[in-house]
């Protein structure tokens, strides 16, 4: 240790040799995009050559999966958390969908899974963090209950060690996922380290019809862009028709970012996202909001920001989208036929494990189950569209179908509104908030060579369980595949 | 963290594009709350049937394959999950480094605080690497190069400080902990409060 920190002393004495010959070479740009003012709101030591930027988080949410290494490290080292207060905690991952009262509902999962849950539980309360667990009727998928406890806002830092952090982009907040040891440099300093990224303009032109909602516009994007487009960069998406849409929409666009290879996606916070806000648990109140607003109301690109790459999507062309294959790029319009690509062995590998046939339309394959939940999909106006699809109709024979809300208190504001009762009726099952069928950590999986339906934001092979092949969908489609027993246009369902 | 700097071995190859991380470790394995023992579990949906069996097709359990402590993966490897459980079980596996012509951002980042040297060539060169099954490579992380057996000598890209570190066999936390008079003036500093 002790030869550790004599390097780290030489070392930082070279770079701030370094970072003085540098700052005579800045040239002032003033314009600037959104995300390069997120950036430079957050530096608390700037990047040179030698060493990256160390950057201020100002939300760190944590859950049991990718946290205990990292808690394991501060207690080897005999380190504090520096920021409790700015700590999140809640329990998603390795969590029952069925309630959970003692101990014993724990292990339903299987005894690994309990015991990563008390071992939250016992990090949490040695660090004095407070935890939404099983007690608390804010628990729910990280991603979900940030942006519903208004603890998400814009402006922020947030990181989490989830890929899906992006989620949180679309209030305006840079956002993304780290790693277990970078978990362990924030918990320690509120700080990580990186790189600055480039940046990507996703401009969304037109309006999406009827029956083709956000999920079916982050597929198209994907499809259009390619899984890799975005390594290296933070996606802005922008345009008339990223505006128009309301906060649940925006989160499952950014939401999907990094399924371009993006690690963040970014909204430009506008009145929609204010609106939202308004009045949250822990968004600013009273004078704080005023100022708030003031602040808020500068973030955004400036005429004339440049990006280091821009693509422009035509939402008016879209339709409900599907995929077909095990990657979220292999996507195609759900009465379009499976395009045919099998010279390319990847490409075919595929569409072997996923039992699809090229030149086929995907509404001829048989469905087994229907997942509708995730942090992709799981909000109240989520739920909201599936049950309208649903509504009246019953769940084909031999689908099972599975409803699981992404927080409890969308659980019980679905039950406020019946929702529930739609589902159940229509023979679905509706449970506890959680991740679910999104990657079958739980229990809840896709029986081997079952084809699922599901709202999530993964087909890789395996994800939903050993040997599930998934196509990934809207609410809408997913519902509509569950009553038609294949996959299936929700249009077919839905009154003019 | 051990110091690297030269790295020598055969390779393994795993030509499919967009490797995954729910590949490298499938997610009903992520219930553990430490880092040993995933070599055991790592590619483990590709490495055995339903019923633990090992599939004899499937590379890392072919004879040639043993001992091999550099994978060659297909384009994009690493994408998807942010697990770090990933890098973990490669490395507790006996993998040193990974080489690709891209290799996704956050499986990138783990690997290099892990020890696990995330390479990316240029495209000729991994086509090259892909065609040559079980060729001997000498990685110089130093020189930041990479030589194949009766080949050639190409350089690669590395973040200067993840070099740095690995080289000196010094863990980041260290740095940014030393950094804290910088962290205590931003938070003084701040025109807002999170
Ligand atoms: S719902 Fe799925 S993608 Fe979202 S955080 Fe949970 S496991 Fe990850």
């Amino acid at each position: 240790m002790r030869v550790a920190i004599l390097s780290w002393a030489v070392f930082i004495l070279n770079t701030q040799l370094f970072k003085s010959q540098l700052n005579k070479g800045i040239v002032l740009n003033n314009s600037k995009t959104l995300f390069q003012k997120l950036w430079d709101d957050h530096i608390v030591v700037p990047e040179t050559a030698d060493t990256p930027a160390v950057l201020y988080i100002d939300l760190h949410i944590i859950h049991e999966v990718t946290t205990p290494q990292a808690f394991a490290l501060l207690q080897q080292q005999g380190l504090a958390v520096r920021r409790p207060d700015l700590t999140l905690a809640t329990m998603d991952h390795s969590t029952p969908t069925t309630p959970v009262v003692t101990f014993k509902d724990l292990e339903v999962v299987g005894k690994a899974a309990a015991n990563q849950v008390r071992q939250m539980e016992k990090n949490c309360a040695d660090f004095g963090i407070e935890l939404l667990g099983f007690g608390s009727q804010q628990r729910g998928i990280v991603h979900v209950i940030g942006p519903e406890l208004g603890a998400t806002q814009p402006g922020k830092t947030i990181v989490c060690g989830d890929s899906h952090t992006s989620t949180h982009g679309a209030f305006g907040a840079l956002a993304f996922g780290i790693g277990t040891t970078e978990v362990g440099h924030v918990l320690a300093t509120q700080c990580v380290l990186q790189r600055k990224p480039r940046t990507f303009e996703v401009n969304v032109t037109g309006a999406l019809g009827n029956g083709v909602t956000a999920k079916d516009l982050v597929l198209g994007i994907i499809g259009q862009v390619g899984i890799d487009a975005g390594t290296g960069h933070v996606i802005e998406y922008r345009g008339e028709a990223i505006s128009a849409l309301g906060m649940d929409s925006r989160m499952t666009v950014c939401n999907m970012s990094i399924e371009a290879g993006a690690r963040a996606g970014i909204v430009a916070p506008d009145d929609t996202t204010y609106e939202y806000l308004h009045g949250r648990q822990r968004s600013p109140s009273g004078a704080d909001w005023d100022k708030a607003l003031t602040r808020w109301r500068k973030l955004r690109s400036d005429e004339g920001a440049v990006f280091d790459k821009s693509v422009t999507v035509a939402a008016d062309k879209l339709q409900p989208m599907v995929t077909f294959g095990t990657n979220p790029g292999m996507v195609v319009g759900v009465n379009e036929a499976v395009p045919d690509n099998t010279a390319d062995p990847s490409f075919k590998k595929a569409l072997d494990y996923m039992q699809i046939e090229a030149g086929k339309p995907m509404t001829e394959n048989a469905v087994d189950v229907v997942f509708i939940g995730s942090c992709t999909n799981s909000r109240l106006s989520d739920l909201q569209e599936a049950a309208d699809v649903v509504k009246g109709r019953t769940v084909a024979d031999g689908v099972r179908m599975l409803v699981v809300p992404g927080s409890q208190q969308i659980k019980k504001d679905a039950e406020a509104i019946g929702l529930d009762r739609i589902f159940t009726e229509a023979g679905a099952e509706w449970r506890e908030a959680g991740c679910s069928m999104c990657i079958g950590m739980n229990g809840d999986t896709v029986g081997k060579g079952q084809l699922s339906v599901s709202t999530s934001n993964r087909n890789f092979e395996g994800r939903q369980g050993l040997g599930a092949r998934t196509v990934l969908a809207s609410p809408m489609t997913a519902a509509a595949s569950a009553i038609a027993g294949k996959v299936a246009d929700p249009r077919r369902y839905l009154q003019d | 963290m051990e110091p690297i700097n030269i790295i020598q071995s055969r390779t393994v190859l795993m030509p499919a594009k967009d490797i995954d991380t729910d590949q490298i470790i499938p997610a009903r394995f992520l219930t553990t709350t430490t880092k040993e023992g995933l070599g055991d579990v790592v590619f483990n949906d590709l490495r055995r049937d339903a019923s633990g069996n090992d599939i004899d097709t499937f590379v890392l359990n072919q004879p040639q394959s043993a001992g091999c402590r550099i994978l060659v993966g297909g384009n994009n490897f690493g994408c998807g999950s942010s697990r770090e459980h990933a890098p973990w079980a490669l490395l507790d596996y006996g993998f040193q480094a990974v080489i690709s012509s891209e290799i996704a951002d956050i499986f990138k980042s783990n690997s290099l605080k892990n020890g696990l040297l995330p390479i990316v060539i240029d495209a000729d060169t991994h086509a090259d690497l892909l065609s040559n099954p079980g060729v001997s490579v000498t990685i110089d992380l130093e020189a930041q190069s990479i030589a194949i057996e009766d080949g050639k000598t190409v350089k690669f890209p590395i973040d200067s400080f993840a070099r740095y570190c690995l080289l000196n066999g010094v863990d980041q936390l260290g740095y940014v902990r030393q950094q804290s008079a910088a962290i205590d003036a931003f938070e003084e500093n701040r025109t807002w409060t999170p």
